[in-house]
């Protein structure tokens, strides 16, 4: 194994342990340092000078040119290609967060992979893919907050052949009302920086606990799959939805079916062969968690 | 010039088996050279073939490409199949240009080899009710054009402006050339199409015709995202039809005959310099007595040997930047004549600073 480094950042240069990949995050920007260090504290830290693999080779750099002192931006270096237009600098760190996601997301075809929220309990997983503004990444830093494990907010990596769950941990990203909504729900939350105005909003991210990046190399096996739909004022509804609807519905939600085709295909429909599936209806995040913590009994 | 020790990248393309040399870090530097290269799945392929032990995190990113590469084979075949069914009502056989072609003739050149376009040549006077049906099935226009670009296209070019079915996004470049007509060294379609043979129930140019066509394209080009990968596909072609009778001796004549010599030398020459490709020296020799004088063959040299490496960090000099800029001039330079390129490139330059340029 290569050397742990206590800091994060060696000649702003930081190479970080995110089962199963390992990132190397080039940046001189304060901001992505401070939360970088903050929000994987629990994360692994390679030497940069070790003798190692990475997977993803990223840089976030300032723009250069006359426009950075009227309106400084940000730009996302993949391996000296830039994917996307530059953000304003605020929001240096988010923008390597959606980066990284596109960069797994783009060239990662090992596993299927959904985008959806994956929380664990006695060895029983819940899938939740998101549509936008459903909730997903609230009722799951929710339910991470009352003990459930982390695997991932964002995406649900599934082996092919075994259809287990990988975990790949790193912070829940919150947006706008859910901010203040986890804040209380979980006293003992650790939060990030709040980064205002970004194409999704208000975004804040929510430190994964320790021990679910412990756990990071334990897979598991999806239990229930269900569609939350947060919708205010409304008493908590669930309605079972047959097995083929469950399918089709991942299967919009994936990021890479139409690469991995026959076997993607298989693949899912193990994970939902093995899975009670439901869409469910909230207004109160208590409800809901409550509604989980009994089904896992 | 080219570094003593050769690139991680070169030295797997021309002996998959020195892979077992490599340390994690140089795998960690191969994959990201032969990513921006589009070659990991081949290099995938050719280590497999050697038997080489990938170390398991290099070997993911090996497998993503590698079932990236199956899939797109197999919306490829899907494709060809659209094609060929839409222009069948017309009559028309569209013979299958490049990527496409090394895929329907199971050429290695095929391996792992990912592209955008689905090339088709067809005669010219065809063209016409190739649109046609293919507009009919759903292959439009990719972008609207003005009477400008429109000119550019059909009377310059060789190709009518590219289609995309509006569908699955998918496109379609119509050739009648494999070469633009304002170019010298325009060859005449009819010999391409005449010498087109059929193979797997598709319209494809003959083995040397691809080796040629697949050289012709490569140094006639003016951007190398895909420099090194093309270069691969013309070694790669070159070790395959080397073991026909007096192949050889075919090429190089046929060469002559389609006004081809040049790009043909360039093939031969930078193949066996950059990856060791088995030419003959007499061949080489021969067409190394009639190729241009020393001196432009040094700064040729200093071009391509910067320009055919990926366009990755690892891969520059201090003179890479310039010499790409120098290929992707040269490249018009070869498309058009003099006062054409001019004409051209002002109207580029006033779009550009009108803000209406979209190229």
């Amino acid at each position: 194994m290569p050397i742990r480094s206590s800091v994060a950042f060696v000649d702003d240069q930081a190479i970080l342990s995110i089962d199963p990949f390992v990132v190397k995050l080039q940046s001189a920007i304060p901001a992505v340092q401070s939360s970088v260090s903050h929000l994987y504290q629990a994360h692994d830290f390679f030497d940069p000078k070790a003798e190692i693999f990475v997977d993803f080779h990223i840089r976030i750099d300032p723009v250069g040119g006359l426009r950075r002192f009227l309106r400084p931006q940000v730009q996302f270096k993949f391996d000296g290609k830039t994917p996307f237009k530059p953000l304003p600098y605020s929001q240096a760190f988010p923008f390597f967060e959606w980066g990284l996601n596109w960069c797994i997301a783009n060239h990662h075809f090992r596993h299927l992979l959904l985008h959806a929220a994956v929380v664990e309990q006695n060895g029983q997983a819940i899938i939740l893919p998101g549509q936008p503004g459903a909730g997903k990444s609230t009722l799951c830093a929710a339910l991470v907050g009352r003990g459930w494990r982390l695997l991932s907010d964002e995406m649900a990596m599934i082996d092919l052949i075994s259809t287990e769950l990988i975990p790949i941990v790193r912070p829940v990203s919150l947006k706008n009302e859910s901010i203040p909504i986890i804040k209380e729900f979980v006293p003992d939350v650790v939060m990030g920086e709040s980064f205002h105005d970004t194409a999704k909003g208000t975004v804040s991210h929510m430190k994964p606990p320790v021990t679910s990046v412990q756990n990071a190399t334990q897979r598991t096996k999806g239990a229930w799959v269900v569609f939350p739909q947060f919708r205010q004022e409304t008493r908590l509804s669930v309605e079972t939805i047959s097995k083929a609807a469950a399918v089709l519905d991942l299967a919009k939600n994936a990021f890479n079916f139409n690469v991995l085709g026959a076997s993607g295909f298989e693949a899912l429909c193990d994970v939902v062969e093995n899975c009670d599936c439901f869409r469910l209806e909230y207004s109160q995040l208590e409800e809901a968690v409550g509604y989980f913590a009994n089904l896992a009994k | 010039m080219m570094r003593d020790a050769p690139l991680p990248i070169i030295a797997l393309l021309r002996n998959p088996g020195s892979a077992e040399k490599l340390s994690l870090s140089d795998w960690d530097l191969l994959v990201r050279q032969a990513r921006r290269a589009g070659l990991l799945a081949r290099l995938d392929v050719l280590l497999k073939n050697q038997g080489v032990a990938i170390p398991c995190q290099a070997a993911n990113h090996f497998m993503s490409a590698q079932i990236y590469a199956t899939q797109f084979a197999v919306s490829l075949h899907w494709e060809i199949r659209l094609i060929k069914q839409a222009l069948n009502s017309v009559a028309v056989k569209p013979v299958f240009l490049k990527g496409c072609s090394y895929a329907i003739a199971k050429n290695r050149a095929a391996l792992g080899r990912v592209f955008s376009d689905v090339d088709i040549l067809v005669d010219r006077e065809a063209l016409a009710a190739t649109e046609q049906a293919l507009s009919a099935a759903g292959w439009m226009p990719a972008a609207e054009l003005d009477d400008y670009d429109q000119k550019y296209y059909r009377e310059w070019m060789h190709e009518i402006p590219p289609l995309q079915n509006y569908r699955r996004g998918t496109a379609v470049d119509v050739h009648h050339n494999i070469l633009p007509l304002t170019s010298r060294h325009c060859p005449a379609s009819k010999k391409l199409l005449e010498h087109s043979v059929e193979i797997n129930g598709e319209w494809l140019l003959s083995d040397i015709d691809r080796v040629i066509h697949s050289a012709a394209h490569l140094f006639h080009e003016g951007e190398f995202d895909a420099g090194l990968r093309d270069l691969s596909d013309l070694d790669l072609l070159l070790k395959e039809f080397s073991i026909q009778p007096h192949f050889w001796r075919n090429l190089i004549q046929r060469a002559n005959e389609l006004k081809q010599t040049v790009p043909l030398y360039y093939a031969l020459r930078y193949t066996r310099l950059i990856l060791h490709t088995p030419v003959p020296d007499e061949v080489f020799a021969v067409e190394e007595a009639r190729s241009c004088g020393k001196l432009k063959l040094k700064l040729m040299d200093a071009l391509f040997l910067r320009g055919l490496m990926p366009d990755h960090e690892s891969c520059n000099d201090r003179w890479t930047g310039l010499a790409r800029w120098v290929l992707f001039v040269r490249s018009h330079w070869l498309k058009m004549p003099f006062y054409l390129l001019v004409v051209h490139l002002s109207r580029k330059a006033y779009k550009r600073v009108i803000g209406k340029d979209q190229h």
